[in-house]
Formats: structure tokens, C-alpha cells, sequence
């Protein structure tokens, strides 16, 4: 295949997936990487360092829309980045000691735990008003705007919360992925921040995440010009235009359809790394 | 106590609407960035064969800082694009020297800390990058 249309199929796969990724909240990277390995037959050491640009890319791009709403909370964000920019050298300097064959067994892992969140959504948790010590002593309480005004909360099992943000950090530095799901899961689901809360928060902390990464990932040759190009501006443009349509999709049935796809791409994955294909 | 928790709330969301302008033009001048080294990469090399089977990243000169700065001043089309991507890593780290400067500024040491702390997490990554 002619580098010209490589370039022009992979940023109109990227853009797809970029879309998709915003419209979904499951975000791009989970499907640039195995469209990469998969589809497009790249190593996968060359699509996990195209996607994690990507994700800087998504991440920075989206946050001027996401602050405006006054949601995210930099206090929690900046505490936690303390855990997923630890977690996110650890795991990119893992991805580049381990099997190309390992990463991707993993990576499909990942592909069907997050189908699995995506079809089955945590129930919304009731806000829980116990004071908690350390949220306290590190001033993480603070308040969201709802439809009935200024909303207070509170923050729990700190922890918690920051072990599974280092893990989440791993996964990116790993996989090349934002791991998004993972941090709002922390901070929903363990730490009780309120969801809007959390969703923002992590939009923010993912670029920072992954910008730790990056370094480990030039350096080792993993981020090809020739591939990031058209992988970062497809999914940079389809995230943007995903973020705009956002408001008037029906994204229930589109969920199930991307919750699909990811499925099957994170079976060939797994499938093709025990086989050692990839 | 509580006062002042509310003013430095208000302030956080003014400091985060200029944080997230500044995250948006970083990303969009790295974006054209990108679109240029990539218009000159196309056209230099459309015709080529794309290659990306097998992995020889650890052989590229565009694993530097030197190297990229080098490549693109010789404007060779890949270092361009690799020196957008540089800026486009950058913009995350533009934000987190931002909220260290507007903590120190609300005098809220602490996080002045944690952010530094982050800081230097990203400096060692990077700088590691730089002196290979």
C-alpha cells in the first residue's frame, strides 16, 4: 500500500473512532490501537505510541468545553495525577520489556471489561455527607452546579481512590490508551465523586497522564511520524465532532453497537496474541 | 475557613476556563503543525511503500529532543510532524506549570506541592527522552 493512501484510510479510521469514542464517552483509543494492529497490520509497539498522542490530543482538545460547565475539580485531578503519571512511566516502561503478544492479550482484556461497563453502567450511587479526614485535610470537598443550584460533596476512601489511579495510569503508560473509563470508575465508584464531577476530572487528568508516558514512548521509538499524523488529527477532529453532536444523539443504541465492535476486536486481540500474530 | 474555601472556589473555575483555552490553542497550534509536516511529508513521499510491519523505532533519529530539533531546522517533512507531536505533549505539561503558578498565587502551598511533585514526574520522563 502507497504511503498516500495509508495516510488518508488510517485518519478516516481514526476520525471514526474518535467520533465514536466521544459520542460514547469510551473514548478513541481503545479502537485505534487494535484498528492499527489489526486492520492495518502495524506493530503494535507503532500503534500504542500513535494512540497515546492521540489521547493528549483528545484530552486537551475537549477541556476548554469541559471547564466551561464547571464541573471538574483541580484539586482531586491534581492529587491523583500524582498516581497515574507514577502508574503511566511504570506501565510504558513494562510495554517495553514484555511481548508485543502480552500487551495485546491484555489489551483485549481490557476491550471486553470495558464492553462489559459500557452495557452494564454502575448504578448511580446516592451522595454520601459522612466527613471524611484526609478529603478534609487535603481540601478536596467542594461543590457542582446542578439544576437546583450549587451542590456540596464530599470525598472518600482516598486510598482507594489513588491505588486504582496508579493502576489506571499503568494501563495507559501499557496499552497507549486515556484509560478513562478506569479513573472515572475510581472516582464514581470507589471515592464517591459525583459522576459529572468525575467525568471532567478525568478528561483532565488523561492528557496529563499520558504526557508521562510519552517521553518513555519517544524515546523507544514508538511514536512514527508517518503513523501519528493521521492518527492524531483523524481522531483529534472526530472527538471534536462527537463532542458537538453529543447533545442530540440517542447514544443508547450507538453504545451497544460500539459496545460490539469492541467485543469482537478485543476477542482477535486476545485471540491473535496467544497465536502470536501480533 | 469557609469564605475563603468559596473565593478560591470561584477563583479555581475562572483559572480553569484560561487553563482550558490554553489547552485548546496548544493542541490546535500543534495540529498545524502536524497538517503542515504532513502536507510536505505527502508529498515528498506518497508514492513510497508503507511499511509499518515490522517495528525499527529504536533505529529513528526522532527519538531526541536534539533529533527532531535538528531534523525539523533541515525541514525534513517527519521531523516537523514529530515536532508538533512535542508540542502537542507539551500542552498537558503547559497546564500543570499553570496550576502550580495559580496555587502559589492563592498561596495554597500544599498543592503547590502535589503539582510540583507531578512536575518533576514529567520532567523525568521527558528530560530522560532528551539526554538518550
Amino acid at each position: 500500500m502507497h504511503v498516500d493512501l495509508f495516510t488518508g484510510l488510517v485518519l478516516l479510521g481514526s476520525f471514526l473512532a474518535g467520533f465514536l469514542g466521544a459520542l460514547t464517552g469510551l473514548g478513541g483509543g481503545v479502537v485505534i490501537v487494535p484498528l492499527l494492529a489489526l486492520v492495518f497490520h502495524v506493530d503494535m509497539r507503532y500503534a500504542i505510541g500513535a494512540s497515546l498522542v492521540s489521547v493528549i490530543a483528545t484530552s486537551s482538545g475537549a477541556a476548554a468545553a469541559y471547564v466551561r460547565e464547571g464541573f471538574s475539580n483541580m484539586r482531586i485531578g491534581m492529587f491523583l495525577e500524582i498516581a497515574t503519571t507514577v502508574g503511566a512511566i511504570a506501565g510504558a516502561v513494562i510495554a517495553t520489556h514484555v511481548s508485543t503478544s502480552t500487551i495485546a492479550i491484555v489489551f483485549g482484556g481490557v476491550l471486553l471489561y470495558s464492553a462489559y461497563l459500557s452495557v452494564r453502567p454502575q448504578p448511580a450511587l446516592p451522595p454520601d455527607p459522612t466527613q471524611d479526614r484526609i478529603s478534609r485535610f487535603l481540601r478536596l470537598d467542594s461543590s457542582y452546579p446542578t439544576p437546583q443550584g450549587a451542590e456540596a460533596y464530599t470525598v472518600h476512601r482516598i486510598p482507594l481512590g489513588f491505588g486504582l489511579m496508579f493502576g489506571a495510569g499503568t494501563l495507559s503508560g501499557l496499552l497507549g490508551i486515556g484509560s478513562g473509563a478506569v479513573k472515572v470508575l475510581a472516582m464514581d465508584q470507589a471515592m464517591r465523586v459525583p459522576f459529572k464531577v468525575s467525568t471532567t476530572t478525568s478528561n483532565f487528568m488523561i492528557g496529563v497522564t499520558a504526557a508521562a508516558s510519552a517521553g518513555v514512548y519517544l524515546a523507544r521509538g514508538y511514536i512514527d511520524p508517518g503513523i501519528a499524523m493521521p492518527v492524531v488529527l483523524g481522531a483529534l477532529g472526530g472527538s471534536m465532532l462527537g463532542a458537538k453532536v453529543l447533545v442530540n444523539a440517542r447514544t443508547k443504541t450507538l453504545r451497544i453497537v460500539f459496545s460490539v465492535v469492541i467485543v469482537a476486536l478485543g476477542a482477535e486481540m486476545i485471540f491473535n496474541g496467544f497465536t502470536g500474530r501480533l | 475557613m469557609n469564605t475563603s474555601a468559596n473565593k478560591s472556589g470561584w477563583n479555581d473555575q475562572r483559572i480553569e476556563i484560561i487553563v482550558g483555552n490554553l489547552l485548546r490553542s496548544g493542541v490546535l497550534l500543534s495540529a498545524a503543525v502536524v497538517i503542515f509536516g504532513g502536507i510536505v511529508y505527502l508529498s515528498r513521499h506518497g508514492h513510497d511503500v508503507a511499511s509499518y510491519r515490522t517495528f525499527h523505532g529504536d533505529s529513528s533519529p526522532l527519538r531526541t529532543l536534539t533529533g527532531i530539533l535538528h531534523g525539523t531546522l533541515q525541514f525534513t517533512a517527519s521531523a516537523i510532524i514529530q515536532f508538533g507531536m512535542l508540542l502537542l505533549i507539551a500542552t498537558p505539561i503547559a497546564r500543570v506549570i499553570f496550576s502550580a503558578i495559580a496555587f502559589a498565587v492563592e498561596r495554597d502551598y500544599l498543592y503547590v506541592a502535589f503539582t510540583l511533585t507531578v512536575l518533576a514526574i514529567l520532567a523525568y520522563s521527558l528530560l530522560g527522552a532528551g539526554l538518550h
